[in-house]
């Protein structure tokens, strides 16, 4: 069976082989893969996805790759977890966070992209692999590439914090610091992606990358029973999850895994940085490219590739779309972590805050099913809290000081 | 000879004037719209370029100063 028809043309339809490339020869616009959806349909099963592995290779059928040597092969398949502290505290029945912050190996959903995009990337037969990133994604595929004997080369703008710099290195790949600002190593890469034979996984491989993040919809509706959530909360960069969260649903449905998609999907930016949410809340079909200023720096996308598209698709879903400032970042990291004792990145904070938005709104009712999406771990972004959560409370090495502080046992005055 | 993809934002006030045309004169390269979206209060244009890597340079510097924005055709890659 050949699962993959081709590339397509999200602009003009035309159609390509399922090589590296990633631009429209005709219009310039996108491609993304497009799928032989009648004989995956007489492929694909609950029973067969269930028997399969427990990584978000169970859904190889509707993945773009074509072997089983995986690069990656324990991503995905995150806990859906039921969250009865945060739902109480919103004021919702059904709430569930789906919790990439343990995604395995990097701690974030770009794990399973970067899975995606490597074993495509090997089957293509390229031996060095790149991306451009200040975080998320550089871990992931500096991970990835040790694992899989893949030379790696990772961009990064030459002011990027120390951290996040340690956080690729250990992975020993090319560590390339470009003396710039963003800009300049947006546009050396999209240059160099041109020019050498490198699978650069945002870029020439980006149409097999991006489907990666299909499963998370696909694990959230294995994980409720086969059934989709009434409404999802998506934290969105360049837009591209919140879009194949979308088609992820609607694929389910042509092979026959569920009856019907009624989701309602809601995307949800920092204030620093929020073309696409702007966009949509003034009812404009396009957006207007901004300066990213904001600690959810994991979403400081100013000028998003997918933009137009979560627009389209958010629309279609009847869904909507809202911001937070970074105060309410940081409040949505505190009260996910105090509720549910997940410790999210700065991005889910703007997820959780943007939740608590939309129910106060009305827009999310009590008895829907609730999704929100959680795609990074807080240990990567510290410094987004450390002013936030206040400080140990300090002590004598002895008893009596220990029941005195806490008002605990005789000295205390209490009766444990 | 490169062949360089483009995506350029045009500011309100400029909307009405011919910028792709007046870079075509102004630089030794070869202009080529593929795509473009032009309204009363923004437009952009998805083009490429071919010559020189330097005059391609020299072309995108000529945008900028007639304030326009240009981005690689994929916008942002850094995530």
């Amino acid at each position: 069976m050949t699962k993959m028809k081709a590339l397509v043309c999200r602009e003009c339809a035309k159609e390509y082989p399922t090589k590296a490339i990633h631009v429209c020869e005709m219009c310039f616009g996108p491609l993304e893969v497009k799928y032989n959806y009648e004989e995956i349909k007489k492929a694909i099963s609950r029973k067969k996805i269930q028997e399969g592995p427990h990584s978000m290779w169970r859904y190889l059928d509707l993945l773009p790759v074509e072997g089983t040597n995986f690069v990656g092969p324990h991503a995905g398949l995150t806990p859906l977890v039921r969250a009865k502290n945060l739902g109480a505290y919103l004021g919702l029945n059904e709430l569930y966070i789906k919790n990439d912050t343990v995604n395995h190996p990097t701690l974030s959903f770009k794990d399973r992209v970067v899975a995606v995009a490597l074993t495509r990337a090997r089957e293509l037969g390229f031996e060095t692999v790149a991306c451009a990133s200040t975080g998320n994604l550089a871990n992931s595929v500096s991970a990835h590439a040790a694992a899989a004997n893949l030379h790696c080369y990772v961009f990064i703008p030459g002011d990027l914090e120390a951290a996040k710099v340690l956080g690729n290195l250990i992975y020993k790949p090319h560590v390339v610091e470009v003396e710039g600002n963003y800009d300049d190593v947006n546009r050396l890469c999209s240059e160099i992606a041109g020019e050498h034979g490198w699978g650069f996984v945002n870029i020439n491989i980006r149409p097999y990358y991006a489907e990666g993040s299909k499963t998370l919809a696909y694990e959230t509706v294995e994980q409720l029973g086969w059934k989709t959530p009434d409404q999802v909360v998506i934290p969105m960069a360049s837009g591209s999850l919140l879009t194949k969260i979308w088609k992820g649903l609607h694929e389910m449905k042509y092979v026959g895994l569920i009856d019907e998609v009624h989701t309602k999907l809601n995307g949800a930016q920092a204030e620093g940085c929020s073309p696409i949410s702007t966009a949509f809340k003034a009812g404009r079909d396009f957006f207007k490219p901004v300066k990213p200023k904001t600690i959810a720096k994991s979403l400081a996308i100013g000028n998003p590739a997918d933009g137009y598209y979560a627009l389209k698709a958010t629309a279609e879903s009847r869904g909507a779309m809202e911001m937070v400032t970074d105060e309410e970042v940081v409040d949505g990291i505190k009260l996910l972590a105090q509720t549910e004792g997940i410790f999210a990145e700065t991005a889910g904070g703007v997820t959780i805050g943007v939740l608590k938005k939309l129910v106060k709104q009305g827009v999310i009712k009590k008895n829907e099913v609730t999704v929100a999406y959680i795609t990074g771990n807080g240990l990567k972004t510290q410094e987004a809290v450390i002013d936030a959560v206040g400080r140990p409370t300090r002590i004598q090495p002895s008893l009596v000081a220990f029941e005195k502080t806490f008002k605990l046992g005789k000295n205390g005055g209490g009766d444990a | 000879m490169s062949h360089l993809r483009f995506h350029v934002r045009f500011p309100e006030d400029k909307v009405k004037e011919p910028i792709i045309y007046q870079i075509g004169r102004e630089y030794n390269i070869v202009t080529n719209v593929r795509r473009a979206d032009v309204r009363e209060t923004t437009g952009w244009v998805d083009v490429e370029l071919s010559g020189e890597i330097a005059e391609i340079e020299r072309a995108l510097d000529g945008l900028r100063k007639k304030g326009c924005v240009v981005d690689p055709i994929e916008l942002n890659v850094v995530e």
